[in-house]
């Protein structure tokens, strides 16, 4: 599926990028001990700056998901979902991402998902399956 | 909570409408000024006594057909001469033109501020379908500080996003695509009465349920129709509106807040920024929820008039879908007469201020076939995911 891809910075690149070793990488706030999502210089909880990307499991379940039908683009005219996945590590920590490797209608909220890395360029886009 | 409500110095005076149409052969100013001038002319002043020009989003330096013309533009052609006039598409959503002008006018800056919004996303796709559904428009890789969390994973237009909430909507509180439709059921029985709205035909809940799925569980009956049009709304304050030719329609409240992060996915799915909104609203009056006698609530998708009525407190958390089935209590004659032009869902996407002159038209009683019961209270909010704002006028 062709993809249009993040321009890539200080603040991000971890994210898109954590998959060339395999790992999806969060930012992390040492001070208050809490992950958060966008990555950013600051914590938005605490505002401190003592944060950085760390691995986590790539674990997490579907917390709400589309299947979308309608081709916004003539490259598109296969279904596909589109979900949003909470970590395990962390209630409330989660981000936009697609489910792939099943039959979009299969997929439910609630449904373990684990990650699995797709490279476009330098970006590694963190997509979800199925956990087994 | 707050020591100072300063929307209480402010009420409208007039209201105005362009032509509503899919497209208009007119060009985005001339529908502008067919909207400002009948209501500058409604609120009984005439363009000198105009010092204030409010807008929302503005022209982004862009020409876009989601709203070609801004204040810039306006104030020339009008020959306006203000003192303060103000656009931008950060704020709390459709209504920020009005919060932003009640403002400037509670702050002294202004005596009579027009404000307005233009679309012209009909004509626009007449030469380009995708023109007003995708969301990113930047060229090469994605730069937006939001939109890059969403467009490589092909999250092309806002339905996706509202799908989202749907969906969860739909797993917490048990709501069904059939409750949903009656949002999309109700907006189409009002338009039928509406001369001005796009779709008037009437709509079964089997044609809803029939309509094409986009982005499940949102139909294409969920969504809203594109429209050329404008709409204008006076704003004076209070002092001076008693001089006009109609009964004053006070800001009683409005509610701007937005105490989560401005993301599409990171706020709270069911109840978005639509809850700081309404609690902000509800803590700077004290008349209730069960005061209002029309609501005119954000069908962009019909999930999010939904969500307000919940965000509102018309009805409680979780209960929309049940609070909307088979349609009596939003009906023009139930207890809460709901988008009585049709929404943007039939009457066309006049994005915000559409529902600030339904409003208005229900209050003094100018809505012909349509008009429901006499009130004197009604609520509109606009907005949804992190955009959202509301006002509730009291036409004393």
């Amino acid at each position: 599926m062709p993809r249009k891809l993040p321009a890539l910075n200080t603040d991000n690149s971890a994210f898109w990028q954590g998959g060339a070793e395999g790992h999806l990488l969060i930012h992390h706030c040492e001070s208050c001990r809490q992950y958060f999502h966008p990555p950013a210089p600051i914590c938005p909880r605490c505002n401190s700056q003592r944060v950085s990307p760390k691995v986590v499991s790539g674990k997490g379940t579907v917390l709400s998901y589309t299947v979308n039908q309608q081709a916004w683009r003539p490259d598109l005219a296969e279904p596909y979902v589109v979900a949003i996945i909470e970590l395990a590590e962390q209630r409330g920590l989660r981000f936009v991402t697609n489910v792939v490797g099943q039959a979009p209608e299969s997929v439910e909220i609630g449904m373990p998902v684990r990650v699995r890395f797709e490279r476009h360029e330098d970006v590694w886009l963190p997509l979800f399956v199925r956990e087994a | 909570m707050f020591d100072r409500i300063f929307e209480k110095d402010v009420a409208i005076t007039g209201i105005g409408q362009s032509e509503v149409g899919r497209p208009l052969a007119r060009s985005a100013m001339q529908l502008t000024l067919d909207a400002c001038t009948e209501a500058i002319r409604d609120a009984g002043l005439s363009r000198d006594d105009i010092d204030g020009v409010a807008c929302w989003p503005g022209d982004n330096n862009n020409g876009d057909a989601f709203s070609p013309v801004g204040p810039n533009a306006l104030i020339g052609t009008l020959g306006l001469k203000v003192n303060w006039y103000g656009a931008g598409y950060e704020g709390p959503g459709p209504l920020a033109g009005i919060i932003n002008g009640a403002m400037a006018i509670a702050s002294g800056l202004c005596r009579h501020v027009l404000v307005f919004r233009t679309i012209t996303e009909a004509s626009r796709r007449q030469t380009d379908k995708t023109a007003s559904a995708l969301t990113n428009k930047t060229i090469g890789r994605d730069t937006s500080f939001f939109w890059q969390w969403y467009t490589p994973f092909n999250v092309l237009s806002a339905i996706n996003l509202m799908a989202l909430y749907a969906q969860r909507h739909f797993h917490e509180y048990g709501t069904s695509s059939e409750q949903l439709g009656q949002i999309a059921l109700t907006c189409r029985e009002n338009a039928s009465l509406n001369p001005k709205a796009i779709y008037r035909s009437p709509l079964t809940l089997d044609d809803y349920l029939a309509s094409r799925v986009i982005s499940s569980p949102l139909r294409l009956l969920d969504c809203d129709v594109h429209c050329d049009a404008s709409t204008a709304i006076v704003l004076s304050r209070v002092d001076a509106a008693r001089d006009g030719p109609n009964p004053p329609i006070r800001l009683e409240a409005i509610g701007s807040a937005l105490h989560q992060p401005w993301s599409w996915d990171q706020i709270d799915l069911t109840a978005t920024a639509a809850r700081d909104v309404g609690e902000m609203m509800w803590a700077r009056t004290d008349l209730k929820p069960k005061d209002v006698g029309a609501a005119q609530l954000y069908d962009g998708f019909s999930i999010l008039t939904l969500i307000w009525l919940e965000a509102l407190g018309l009805c409680p958390r979780g209960e929309s879908g049940r609070f909307v089935e088979g349609g009596h209590r939003i009906a023009r004659n139930g207890e809460l007469p709901l988008n009585t032009n049709g929404g943007q869902l039939s009457g066309g996407r006049t994005h915000g201020l559409g529902y600030v002159h339904e409003a208005c038209t229900q209050l003094w009683g100018r809505g012909g076939e349509r008009q429901v019961a006499a009130h004197q209270v009604a609520v509109v909010a606009a907005g949804g995911g992190p955009l959202g704002g509301s006002v509730l006028l009291v036409k004393d």
